[in-house]
């Protein structure tokens, strides 16, 4: 007993030290880490932002490993951080675990999937707004042949590959398109030389724009297609700058946008279900001066068509991952 | 000659850590004279010449080399001091000529040529001052062992060394390649080179040197002239009680066969055949010796008879035939026949080092039923019949739970010996029973091997040292180039002849000048060389 | 001779290894503008001072401990097993498979039907590295190495698709069925008033490392098969002499070697996540390979390393959570433990003989 009591009496003494002051908000980054110049990053940049506007601080830790999701979210809590914001949909198991356990605490999943009523999820149609590049991707390939650069092999990249090929279906149903993913661990986020060659090959293959849904080996995809004189497609944030006039669009994600909000909600946040496509600007193409010269009026007068019509329900782009198959593309 | 010795060490003591390896020895040594020093393995014959070359340094004692005090901190200040050594083995570069390695080290200026052509000369002229010819432009590989000794000490006179120390040169050398070294010794003698000789072999100590100084346990037990002394005296003085140098065995009275071989041939992965064929049969009571300058596939048929190697023919064990390839050729199937087996190599192969004594007495036969106990292993009865081997083979410490490396090589070999003769096999394959092993555990070896015989057991002896082979054997065999050459009867033949059948040469016994052997032996061994390199 | 006492050698240098890593590291923290103290104390409070640090700190040595001892058991072979890695990922199908497909009535059955299913396919990614090794001499590092990869990718190709619920986003199976779930240490040693472990993912698969520990002691040290597995390691030729079958020896080690690494599954895919995901072993194939360097490849010296590595990466988490000291030199600490205890252990050795060399002449 006196060895329990000394543990409760450390733990006590701990949680004084720690003593972090109550409401502030906390970011879990998933195991990409914070740098990985997508998805994440964009998470960090949103935070970023708040700090900035409010002079306000937030507490933030990056995934070493998966025990250390339900750590994180438990030390957190305990720490009197509100609202909790985690990224990545490996989030979710851990979430739907903790939750509970925290009743007063409000935490949002992004991209994750969790029924509490303390719990907001957020989500993204990538699908849609891939759709829309897919398009785009379809009207300005020549060769009737375009590619597709996906990260690590999961259904969310899956997600965003249907989405794309549905595009540019729509736009030329004889186009082919070649999809490839980098690898089939974490390291593919991350691997721009091999990147950079699955763009070599594509193109050997006949593709004329190449789309990259694949974190930081985007950027040797990018790179690759620059050189080589084909087009390519960014993802999450604008990537349109990195090589002007070669980047033909960039799918937009806007974590940082969904991040900001939430911290700006702070503890007032209404727990619920928030899905982020077209309508909501959650998702889009990006389009400024870097790419103007590339994207025709009929480019634009098509997105912005298909765009109306997603919105307005009269297309429906499949999602990959409510049944795991793909009208357009087989993996 | 003068009075002021070539050597003189005074007071010279050394000690690692708790073992005191040399203690308070003095030694002179005269210009002009060969100087014994004889001794049991960790006698501390090896620390004192390492002393002297500059390996280690001495705690205290003084070095005089011809009358002035030296300090040798390093082998360079050695070599400046006119120190040369020759190994146990070898240091030489394999894929360089004799030239090359003679002058490594030495080499005078940045161009290696005017220095190769000066030791060219050198070379020359030493070859027909001492009888030390050997081929300049040979690859040190393709040499045989005896003149790859010959470019040793080349090496030490190129560097005008006018001390030489051996450290056991005759370890490798066929009778006649010894035969040919004593006489360059005896050739350096004459010129005034002085001469540390270091050997366990008495026979050689009687035969070349003017003085001996005897070592025990680090002390230096005696000096005296070799003149004066006799083997008998040496012995006991090395070993500190009395050592009874022959073997005392009754004749043989051989009974059923127990082993028969025919045609049997080993190829090693080279595709080299290292067996060629040969057939003999082993009786109870009878101790056939192989005799055989090492390398001539006494070492595979060995191999192939304890299971460790594969081969073709036809072995027979008790009239029942034996695998020679497949599963059923391993070691486990040779016990279980009752074929026991004394490893040439104790250390590689006849032993774990690392195990400890109690876990090697059981090496091989750890399959027992009798050391079992349920799933596990009964350590009890093992370390108990450990103790009972030890005690009976007299191996010292009397610890089972020593590891084997830190046993003496002689008591490394009792634990083997121990182990496979308490399993009273019909068959003992033994090789190289004495190498490295003291004097006195020389002795009770060879009793045991005796003694085992004298139950009935057939006992095939391969060993490289002409007077074991003579000594303890019943009949032997002599092996050339993986062939019998023939079989002698050890009470009917001599060192002569059966150095000549080890080279190769079926020729009329007591008739062969040694230099005509010399000359044929080097022929074959260049035949061999070349046909191994072709 | 031996150069030095053997609890020098066992006790010494370790935690000599260990004080210079330390030094080293607080060196690396006071660089980036931290305090190396509070940094330690906060280690230190996180783990070894709350009950859920020990609860965190056990739970991640269970899994150096298994892999640990598979790369031990393979070392008295002299067979350098890299491929822990693949093993545990095989392992983790073999979990899920028994979990998922068969009905269990209780954990307490569920536990061994997982734990056969582990090291049946943790052995099984490791036969065919071994059988290679034995047969064509095909070298064991680099075949588990690309055994390493190749499970990588077909545990991804199960995921993503064929054992993945449809219209998950997850990579990874569906829960294991509640029967399966294992108690974990609060559910053990939490009382009505006091809850224990809070949260914590150690669990009863701790104490089936500690029997790993106590059964691999017991097959190196005291099983015929141990015997001839050490004899094989020490020497190959004596082994032969012996009769010991090398082909035999690898095989077998290596699937024993794979089964204890395969284990490892058990405690994070049934014990933790209670679903099988597709970064299931975190890399702990690899650390068991400097656990099993520093624990002397001793099942006892296993154990401990563990445990050590375990406070390591609790108090990382620890760190990460309440400093602003990045991941990346957090990792950098780890591996600079690493690298003292594994890697530079001469380093400390020699200079600590020479010591041990001087004190006894004196005494001489």
């Amino acid at each position: 007993m006196t060895l329990m009591t000394k543990f409760l009496g450390a733990a006590a003494a701990a949680a004084l030290m720690t003593g972090a002051a109550s409401a502030e908000p906390a970011l879990i980054y998933d195991l990409g880490g914070k740098y990985d110049k997508s998805f994440n990053e964009a998470a960090f940049n949103g935070a970023e932002r708040w700090a900035q506007e409010t002079g306000g601080k937030y507490l933030e830790i990056e995934m070493q490993s998966e025990a250390q999701r339900e750590q994180a979210l438990r030390q957190f809590a305990e720490a009197g951080a509100n609202p909790i914001i985690t990224t990545g949909f490996q989030m979710s198991s851990p979430l739907a675990e903790v939750a509970p356990d925290y009743p007063d605490t409000k935490f949002v999943t992004i991209d994750g999937w969790v029924e509490q009523p303390n719990v907001h999820v957020i989500g993204f149609t990538e699908h849609e707004g891939s759709y829309l590049v897919g398009m785009m991707a379809g009207m300005k390939s020549e060769s009737g042949t375009v590619g597709f650069i996906g990260g690590m092999d999961v259904p969310l990249i899956r997600k965003f590959a249907c989405g794309y090929a549905q595009g540019v279906k729509a736009a030329n149903p004889d186009a082919k398109i070649i999809a490839n993913m980098t690898g089939t661990t974490p390291a593919a986020w991350n691997d721009p030389v091999k990147g950079s060659e699955l763009t070599k090959a594509q193109i050997s293959q006949g593709a004329d724009v190449v789309y990259a849904a694949a974190g930081g080996t985007g950027v040797g995809v990018l790179q690759a297609a620059a050189d080589e004189g084909i087009l390519s497609i960014g993802v999450d944030s604008n990537q349109n700058h990195l090589h002007p006039g070669k980047v033909l669009t960039s799918m937009l994600k806007r974590v940082d946008v969904a991040v900001y909000e939430m911290m700006m909600a702070g503890e007032n946040l209404e727990p619920g279900i928030q899905i982020l496509g077209l309508a909501e600007e959650g998702v889009g193409v990006a389009m400024d001066e870097n790419n103007a010269s590339l994207v025709t009026d009929e480019m634009t007068a098509a997105v912005d068509d298909a765009k109306a019509k997603i919105i307005a329900g009269e297309i429906k782009v499949h999602d990959y991952t409510t049944d795991d198959s793909c009208p357009a593309l087989t993996f | 000659m003068t009075d002021t010795p070539a050597i003189e060490l005074k007071g010279i003591s050394k000690a690692f850590g708790p073992v005191q390896a040399n203690k308070d020895i003095s030694i002179r040594v005269m210009p002009g004279t060969i100087h014994g020093i004889i001794g049991e393995n960790g006698a501390g014959k090896s620390t004192l010449m390492s002393i002297l070359y500059g390996f280690y340094r001495a705690d205290r004692g003084e070095i005089f080399i011809s009358g002035k005090k030296t300090e040798i901190p390093d082998s360079q200040a050695a070599i400046r001091a006119g120190i040369g050594m020759v190994f146990q083995h070898f240091k030489l570069v394999e894929n360089f000529t004799v030239l090359e390695n003679v002058i490594l080290g030495a080499e005078e200026g940045r161009l290696l040529r005017p220095s190769l052509a000066k030791a060219r000369k050198t070379l020359r002229q030493m070859a027909e001052e001492y009888e030390l010819n050997v081929d300049p432009d040979a690859l040190i590989e393709d040499l045989s062992v005896g003149h790859q000794q010959r470019v040793e000490i080349l090496k030490a006179l190129y560097r005008q060394a006018d001390i030489l120390i051996l450290d056991e040169p005759t370890g490798v050398l066929t009778p006649a390649e010894a035969d040919h070294l004593f006489r360059i010794l005896d050739n350096l003698r004459s010129e005034g080179k002085t001469i540390i000789l270091i050997t366990h072999k008495l026979r050689e100590i009687m035969e070349i040197t003017d003085t001996v100084s005897v070592m025990r346990r680090g002390e230096m037990t005696a000096t005296v002239k070799t003149a004066e002394t006799s083997p008998e005296e040496l012995a006991e003085l090395m070993v500190g009680r009395k050592v009874l140098l022959r073997v005392d065995k009754k004749p043989a009275i051989p009974g059923e066969t127990v082993l028969s071989v025919e045609d049997l041939r080993v190829t090693d992965d080279d595709g080299v055949e290292r067996v060629k064929g040969i057939g003999f049969e082993i009786r109870r009571g009878e101790i056939l010796g192989i005799a055989g300058v090492a390398g001539n596939g006494q070492s595979e048929l060995m191999q192939v008879l304890g299971g460790i190697l594969s081969g073709t023919g036809r072995v027979r064990m008790l009239g029942e035939e034996i695998a020679l390839s497949g599963a059923r050729s391993d070691g486990r199937s040779r016990r279980r026949k009752s074929i026991a087996h004394v490893p040439e190599d104790r250390q590689r192969e006849g032993l774990i080092m690392e195990y400890t004594a109690w876990e090697n007495t059981i090496f091989g036969y750890h399959d027992d039923p009798k050391w079992r106990r349920g799933p596990l292993m009964n350590n009890a009865a093992i370390v108990e019949e450990a103790e009972g081997k030890m005690q009976r083979f007299d191996v010292r410490p009397p610890n089972p739970r020593l590891a084997a490396r830190n046993f003496s090589g002689g008591n490394q070999q009792k634990i083997v010996l121990a182990r496979e003769i308490e399993q009273n096999p019909d068959l003992l394959l033994v090789g190289q029973p004495t190498r490295g092993v003291d004097i006195g555990a020389i002795e009770f070896i060879h009793q045991e091997i005796v003694r085992l015989r004298d139950q009935g057991a057939a006992i095939l002896l391969v060993s490289v040292e002409l007077d074991e082979i003579m000594s303890l054997s019943d009949r032997i065999a002599v092996m050339f180039d993986g062939r019998i050459m023939g079989f002698r009867d050890p009470a009917q033949t001599d060192e002569r002849e059966l150095g000549l059948l080890m080279a190769g040469i079926e020729g009329e016994p007591g008739e062969a000048d040694w230099k005509a052997v010399d000359r044929q032996l080097e022929q074959k061994t260049a035949e061999v060389a070349a046909e191994k390199g072709h | 001779m031996d150069r030095m006492p053997a609890w020098a050698d066992v006790v010494l240098i370790p935690l000599i290894s260990l004080l210079l890593a330390a030094i080293l590291s607080a060196l690396v923290i006071l660089a980036i503008g931290e305090n190396p103290v509070e940094a330690f104390a906060l280690m230190w409070n996180g783990t070894v001072m709350k009950s859920s640090g020990w609860g965190y700190m056990l739970y991640y040595a269970t899994n150096f401990i298994f892999t640990g001892l598979a790369v031990s058991v393979a070392f008295h072979a002299r067979l350098f097993n890299i491929g822990g890695e693949g093993q545990a990922t095989l392992g983790g199908l073999g979990v899920a498979l028994a979990c998922l497909y068969i009905p269990w009535p209780h954990w307490s059955l569920a536990i061994i039907g997982s734990c056969i299913g582990a090291a049946a396919f943790g052995a099984a990614w490791a036969f065919l590295p071994a059988i290679l090794q034995a047969k064509r001499g095909s070298h064991i590092v680099i075949t588990t190495i690309m055994f390493n990869f190749i499970a990588a990718a077909l545990l991804n190709y199960l995921l993503v698709g064929v054992m993945k619920p449809v219209g998950s986003m997850d990579t990874a199976t569906a829960k294991f069925p509640e029967p399966t779930h294992l108690p974990t240490f609060r559910d053990m040693f939490s009382t009505a008033e006091t809850i224990m472990f809070r949260g914590a993912p150690a669990n009863v698969t701790f104490f089936v490392a500690l029997l790993a520990c106590l059964a691999v002691w017991l097959l190196l040290w005291r099983t015929r098969l141990g015997y001839e597995i050490r004899a094989q390691g020490f020497s190959e030729s004596g082994a032969r002499y012996a009769g010991i079958s090398p082909t035999w020896i690898i095989v077998v080690t290596m699937l024993i070697s794979g089964g204890l690494a395969g284990m490892m599954a058990v405690n994070t895919t049934q014990g933790e996540a209670e679903r099988l995901i597709l970064n299931m072993t975190e890399g702990a194939g690899f650390i068991g390979i400097a656990v099993a360097l520093m624990g002397r490849n001793h099942p006892f010296g296993v154990l401990l390393a563990a445990l050590l590595f375990g406070f390591l990466y609790q108090g990382g988490a620890v760190l990460a959570l309440w400093t602003s000291i990045p991941r990346e030199l957090i990792v950098v600490i780890q591996a600079l433990v690493i690298l003292f205890t594994g890697a530079l252990d001469n380093m400390v050795r020699i200079p600590l003989e020479r010591v041990f060399m001087a004190m006894r002449k004196r005494e001489a």
